[in-house]
């Protein structure tokens, strides 16, 4: 059929579905019935008046994600999800939100405490009815102040980059996000990101043009609009030639919500000379001692390095949910492109983390540099799977990897699983793992200099993990360091 | 009132017996010395008086500075006032000694009641002691004990008791594994902390130490229990003699 006659039938299908489908006539709905079928498919794209290519796309995505099964080659277990079972849009709400900060629960306003997170925010965070909407009280504090918030975004106007909501670039800038979407992560990558494509409802899309430097972290920008990040996001960044931007997603304050099922799509794009840093913090629930109620979070994350001398690097602070399906990975298809994932893995009480990234050598002196650091304690499995492929014109490719891992307690565990594929003779690829226990001596030498065993688990952690927090912004390597600490919290003793 | 009231104290580690019935007392300003042979109980008892797992109590009492000392964890132990200077000291990749003292200093301090010294005081306190052990900016920066050679473990171990100002030290086997160049560093950095408030108890097995940090007390410790005490020129007496008159399982 061709395609400008399948548009036509898909049109058609669209207006008429109207009839057919009771939910359709009220397009006000705020919510679509639980279950995954085309007409849903359809009913998001409608609702946000998504232009026919998109919707094509999403349709494509959902039909191929028919056809696949759910990979099982991770070191996870968990019993079978139920796609018919969830809402793919504007889920309703189960329970009332708390009026005040009174009513949140008190571990959690400790937490927050911990990590020294303004009041305001606090009540943001925790879902407190209309904080989002109040007037913003302290305007010294970047994070919590709305006319900061539209300084940044005049800043950033003033330099051509485009920093929004994926949904409105559809509508503000359609060629850009047609040009890009899927072409990092195809629609038919694989069962999660395909999922993504034909449900995502929100995320972000950032356009950095030639040459210019994004003046400033996305992230403090990006924060104060965090608090409906949503199910299945979506992301997409594009760094033209000559461009610096560093991005950070993600809050060190502990998310929970009502989805148990998490499937976020993040593409990149760096062309010649351009350079992306990508930083992470995830702490969505890890559920309770015994796992139950936490988020399985699995998330398709790739960098397509298509210039000459790009560079993409991959941050990533791992604390939370459930399971964690996750390998941030880098295409280094131009000449001369670097690639870099540096990851901290914590795995606590019934966690479980599948993570790692992948390197893809295709252009000539490719460089990956490879750093992950798994922590694991209570009952928690926590894996490093982590591919490394020279592609035969690759020459003068090189790698470096280097996996610890750091067990605290006798009941949990630690797995390495590096692929190594390597077609060009011309390649260096060096691979280096350890796995260590805390020491009795280290955390006896720290007490007896005056610290108490939950403070000296922090720090002997926080050591074993320098080098990768070190890659974070500045304003988030604090907070993260803190986050390490009381994602360790009752885990020894 | 002494400082340190160590009666009749009786320790295991695995099930077996090591300190057999110890009485020892320090008043604040003296340095007193143990001497012994191998396998005599000395580390076990500063291990012990530190509190650490595995070191069994059965009998005594030991009464620091007022308190049981023995109701303490290690950590409430170092916040009343006892450092131990190890024998072998500890590595912790990645934490810089500054990051790794400030926070021990703070913690002691908010056990105390006292005020957090923020980052500006405490580098000028730690460059401070640093400069008086010969110690330069690189390794306060290093992490703790990592690539640091015998001599520099030793003298870190010292920088710790000069910025902790503990009221009692105990020095296990300083000596070990110093040439006598490191020797006298650590031990004018020692000399340097001895006060008419602070006590030092100085666990060796040569007397060699003993020529540079001059003890007021010398104990003799064998088979679990303090066989001898005197002046310092028991230690003289023990160089030229050996622990034989003690039955020392020396050559074990």
């Amino acid at each position: 059929m061709a395609a400008t006659e399948q548009t036509i039938d898909q049109v058609r299908e669209l207006t008429e579905g109207k009839y057919k489908y009771g939910f359709f006539t009220d397009i006000e709905s705020e919510m679509a019935p639980k279950g995954l079928s085309e007409d849903i498919v359809r009913f998001i794209s409608a609702k946000k008046g998504e232009p026919d290519w998109l919707l094509d796309w999403r349709l494509r995505a959902y039909r191929h994600w028919l056809t696949m099964a759910e990979p099982d080659w991770g070191k996870l277990h968990y019993p079978p999800i139920d796609y018919q079972d969830a809402y793919y849009y504007a889920a309703p709400k189960v329970k009332e939100k708390p009026k005040s900060l009174d009513e949140v629960d008190p571990e959690l306003l400790k937490t927050y405490e911990k990590l020294g997170i303004p009041l305001k925010e606090q009540a943001i965070l925790a879902g407190v009815e209309g904080a989002g909407d109040m007037p913003a009280v302290a305007v010294d504090a970047v994070f919590d102040s709305v006319s900061v918030a539209t300084t940044f975004k005049k800043k950033l106007e003033e330099k051509g980059i485009i920093f929004c909501s994926i949904s409105e670039a559809i509508q503000t800038h359609p060629e850009l996000v047609r040009q890009y979407l899927g072409t990092v992560v195809p629609y038919s990558d694989n069962y999660f990101a395909t999922l993504n494509s034909a449900v995502f409802t929100d995320g972000s899309f950032v356009y950095i043009p030639k040459g210019v430097r994004c003046p400033m972290e996305l992230s403090t920008y990006f924060r104060i609009n965090a608090k409906n990040t949503g199910q299945f996001e979506r992301t997409l960044i594009i760094a033209d030639e000559g461009s610096y931007v560093s991005y950070l997603e993600g809050c060190t304050a502990p998310q929970r919500d009502e989805n148990q099922l998490h499937a976020a799509v993040v593409e990149l794009v760096a062309l010649n000379d351009a350079t992306i840093k990508y930083s992470t913090v995830q702490n969505w629930y890890p559920g309770d001692e015994n796992g139950k109620g936490g988020i399985y979070n699995f998330v398709t994350k790739r960098a397509a390095c298509r210039g000459k001398n790009s560079k993409v690097s991959w941050t990533q602070v791992e604390t939370g949910s459930a399971i964690t399906w996750k390998y941030p990975s880098c295409i280094l298809q131009g000449d001369n492109s670097v690639g870099e994932f540096y990851s901290v893995a914590i795995t606590n009480n019934m966690q479980q983390a599948d993570t790692g990234t992948k390197m893809i050598h295709i252009g000539k002196n490719t460089r990956s540099t490879i750093v992950s650091k798994g922590i694991s304690a209570g009952k928690a499995q926590n894996t490093y799977r982590g591919l490394v492929r020279i592609l035969p014109k690759a020459e003068g490719a090189r790698n470096y990897t280097q996996c610890d891992s750091l067990l605290i307690g006798d009941k949990c565990g630690a797995h390495t699983v590096p692929y190594i594929e390597s077609k060009n003779r011309s390649a260096r690829i060096e691979h280096e793992a350890t796995t260590a226990k805390i020491s009795e001596d280290q955390l006896f030498y720290c007490r007896q200099r005056g610290l108490a065993e939950e403070d000296a688990v922090s720090l002997i952690v926080n050591g074993f993990c320098k080098e990768v927090l070190k890659e974070l912004p500045m304003e988030f390597a604090v907070e993260a360091q803190k986050l390490v600490a009381i994602s360790l919290e009752g885990s020894v003793g | 009132m002494p400082l340190i009231e160590i009666k009749n104290l009786h320790a295991s580690v695995d099930g077996k017996e090591i300190l057999k019935g110890i009485d020892l007392t320090i008043d604040a300003g003296e340095v007193h010395a143990i001497m012994g042979p191998n396998g005599s109980g000395k580390s076990t008892l500063s291990y012990v008086l530190a509190g650490r797992d595995g070191y069994e109590v059965t009998d005594g009492s030991v009464t620091f500075a007022g308190v049981d000392l023995l109701a303490l964890e290690p950590e409430e132990r170092a916040a009343a006032g006892l450092f131990l200077a190890f024998q072998y000291p500890v590595e912790i990749p990645g934490v810089s000694n500054t990051t790794f003292l400030k926070e021990a200093l703070n913690a002691i301090r908010k056990t105390r009641g006292e005020p957090a010294l923020d980052a500006m005081q405490f580098l000028k306190l730690i460059r401070a002691k640093a400069k008086d052990l010969s110690m330069t900016d690189e390794m306060i920066k290093r992490a703790v004990n990592v690539g640091f050679s015998g001599g520099e473990k030793k003298r870190n171990e010292a920088l710790q008791m000069a910025v902790l100002q503990p009221k009692l030290a105990i020095l296990d086997e300083t000596d070990s594994g110093l040439d006598i160049d490191a020797l006298r560093i650590v031990a004018e950095g020692v000399n340097a902390l001895r006060s008419p408030e602070r006590a030092m108890l100085v666990i060796t097995h040569y007397q060699r130490l003993l020529d540079y940090i001059v003890p007021d007390v010398v104990h003799v410790l064998a088979h679990g229990r303090i066989q001898r005490t005197g002046g310092k020129e028991l230690a003289l007496e023990l160089e030229a003699k050996g622990y034989a008159e003690f039955g020392a399982d020396e050559a074990a």
